[in-house]
């Protein structure tokens, strides 16, 4: 993968990305804090959600052995990937063995991270996106930058040209209502005829098989209910132990993510009803990379991640930065720390120093995920497995800079006097090439951090 | 080694000898504010999704103005719903297992609720002989729902107290709606009614 600095390079000089993403974090950022403000036990909601998702880890093989029999007293069929290939194989087959070529979908990061829609179009099968912004990044090839709002790196006129030359039938203005009109005429025809679906999943009940999903628009609804065959692809950390235990995380996850008191829609399903939506169900249980998180002590807790993106909002480096310049499905400081140790961390070095250890991730975490320790872990490991001598100290110096913002502003400040003399300083070298090659910021993420916070 | 057993064992390897987890639940399980209060409440966190709400006396009357003000002339509604609350004045078609195509063709559909929760502005649809089934209150793009005034908790852990048998005894479905359908994907300009419903009507029994 394309390292952080050289990937953020090329993403800080995207005017328009930076100053949609600003305004789209200040303004989730903002919503979040007054609904979160609101309830009197916060703080008992996020120890209750960070223990019941550290208790489902501290036993997940019981769990997973109890959630694969509910689902299959229910009805459903149950499969278990290894990897990537077994899980998009999962899928193809079902499609196949229904004669199907084109799959409804929603958004789900996990699918993403599988490289599903490559995988079912290499058997020539389409996978449809339908939520709004992932069909607006299907339809132009691109890729997301937010875990929440996929398309946050597109304006509306971007918007408004892209539908003109593809799905609009007639003229289009670009009102978000017009705008949001063409994609619901085009995808409604798609929602009625469709033979299959497929779905990621927010969490599932290992008590009682149930599986749920939070969303917003209502194609999730479409895609688990109207077509006769659903898959379900959810990664084996999904899990919660009962049915009450959502109680917690469907007061935990609206607030935290769009800054709602709920969502729109959540649903629910526990198998297959008799007469009410597919009457064929597959959940495919994914590691890919899964239990090698759960076998490091301090970095497993990546693992209780419940894709909030609230700590996307609150990162100075992100919200400078965006999503792609991870290089990863998932951003941001949980990308951070979960990439890396899904993939390895041989082969994402570079990210455990996408951050400024500002503790604002951590701060706003509504499992209690402490991602800045959790960096800290990680770095050392990156400087115990570097190869050459040059490279430890590189990434050791890295590390003695970030961990106190006194050193890391000062050196940032020196960075951008440096570059401007044509100076490079040593181990900074490489940060330094990438923080302040034109157009150089006037103004550092940590001043504007600290500008903004004052 | 199949992959069932293979994961498992993994996930049985990287967790040997970790301690249990004790859960604390300190968190609100139940309400102060009395029935008054929490129809208030709800009323007020819905119309902040820009749903419509109305205390209403006479349902089927409630129902009828509805329709003609929305311009409903084909209303759906589940086999179960109560006589009582069926309209005259519209065509109503029960769904006795509609396709989709004649669900799309519908212009309302008229649904009970199971529970609604005050704080959250949320209706719980729990598949019941009055809910009916899950396209049913969805497809369609307008949606009334019926909310009694027994059915409204104020807290989510009083509403999953109500559901909990619900799920593990009869694995119903559960649909909770906020609000019409809604996005904020367009640089966050909130857009009502993407998918779902995009009227969503909520008729509250005194
Ligand atoms: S790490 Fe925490 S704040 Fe970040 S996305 Fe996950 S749950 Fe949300």
């Amino acid at each position: 993968m394309t390292s952080f600095p050289e990937a953020a390079r090329v993403e800080l000089a995207n005017a328009q990305l930076r100053a949609n993403l600003g305004k789209a974090t200040t303004t989730i950022r903002a919503k979040r804090a007054r609904v979160v403000d609101e309830v009197p036990d916060w703080e008992a909601l996020r120890e209750a959600g960070r223990a019941i998702k550290a208790e489902t880890l501290s036993r997940l093989d019981g769990y997973l052995v109890e959630f694969e029999e509910a689902l299959l007293a229910a009805g459903a069929h149950v499969h278990w990937a290894r990897d990537a290939a077994e899980a998009n194989a999962v899928v193809a087959d079902v499609a196949q063995a229904h004669g199907v070529t084109e799959v409804v979908k929603m958004k789900s990061l996990t699918t993403d991270e599988i490289g599903l829609n490559d995988a079912l179009a290499a058997q020539g099968i389409h996978a449809l996106e339908t939520d709004f912004a992932e069909l607006i990044l299907q339809l132009d090839g691109d890729w997301s930058s937010h875990i929440l709002v996929p398309a946050i790196h597109r304006n509306r006129t971007e918007i408004r040209d892209l539908f003109a030359r593809t799905i609009a039938t007639g003229p289009l203005t670009d009102d978000p209502a017009e705008l949001a009109e063409a994609s619901r005429s085009y995808l409604r025809e798609k929602f009625l005829d469709a033979r299959m679906g497929v779905s990621g999943a927010n969490f599932g009940v290992a008590e009682t098989g149930t599986i749920c999903i939070v969303e917003s628009e209502g194609n999730g609804r479409m895609c688990t209910t109207l077509p006769p065959v659903l898959v379900t692809v959810l990664g084996i950390e999904k899990l919660v132990p009962t049915f009450a235990d959502l109680e917690v995380f469907l007061q935990l996850l609206p607030r935290s993510s769009t800054g709602e008191r709920m969502n729109p829609y959540t649903s629910l399903w526990t198998g297959v009803t008799d007469g009410d939506g597919p009457q064929e169900l597959h959940v495919v249980l994914l590691d890919a990379g899964r239990t090698r998180v759960l076998r490091d002590e301090v970095g497993r807790q990546a693992l209780q991640c419940i894709r909030c993106s609230a700590c996307l909002n609150v990162c100075p480096v992100y919200t400078r930065t965006g999503g792609h310049a991870y290089g990863s499905v998932y951003p941001g400081p949980i990308g951070a720390i979960l990439t890396p140790q899904l993939v390895g961390v041989e082969n994402a070095k570079s990210l455990p120093y996408a951050s400024t250890l500002c503790g604002a991730c951590y701060e706003v975490c509504p499992v209690k995920i402490d991602i800045p320790t959790v960096l800290l872990h990680l770095r050392a490991e990156v400087v115990r497995r570097a190869g050459s001598p040059a490279e430890r100290l590189v990434m050791r110096a890295l590390a003695w800079i970030f961990a106190g913002r006194q050193r890391f502003a000062v050196a940032q400040r020196l960075g951008r006097v440096a570059q401007r003399s044509g100076i490079r300083i040593g181990p900074l070298r490489r940060w330094t090439k990438t923080r302040d090659l034109p157009p150089a910021p006037k103004e550092s993420f940590r001043e504007w951090w600290n500008r903004e916070r004052a | 080694m199949s992959a069932r057993s293979e994961i498992l064992q993994r996930v049985g390897d990287a967790i040997r000898g970790a301690p249990a987890e004790p859960v604390a639940r300190e968190y609100r399980r139940t309400g102060g504010l009395d029935a008054d209060a929490r129809i208030e409440l709800l009323r007020d966190r819905l119309v902040d999704y820009r749903a419509d709400v109305h205390e209403v006396d006479d349902v089927q009357a409630a129902i009828a103005s509805v329709c003609v003000a929305q311009h409903v002339s084909t209303l759906g509604v589940p086999p179960g719903l109560p006589g009582e609350w069926r309209p005259g004045g519209v065509e109503i078609v029960d769904d006795h297992g509609l396709s989709p195509r004649e669900l799309d063709a519908l212009d309302g559909v008229v649904t009970g609720c199971t529970v609604a929760i005050a704080e959250t502005g949320t209706l719980v649809l729990a598949a019941g002989p009055a809910e009916g089934r899950r396209a049913l209150s969805l497809v369609p793009d307008l949606h009334v729902c019926i909310v009694g005034r027994d059915q409204v908790v104020e807290l989510v852990p009083e509403a999953f107290d109500r559901l909990g048998e619900l799920v593990r005894e009869e694995r119903r479905p559960l649909t909770f709606v906020s609000g019409p359908s809604a996005t904020s994907d367009i640089e966050l300009s909130r857009v009502e009614g993407v998918h779902g419903p995009r009227r969503l009507v909520v008729l509250v029994q005194p």
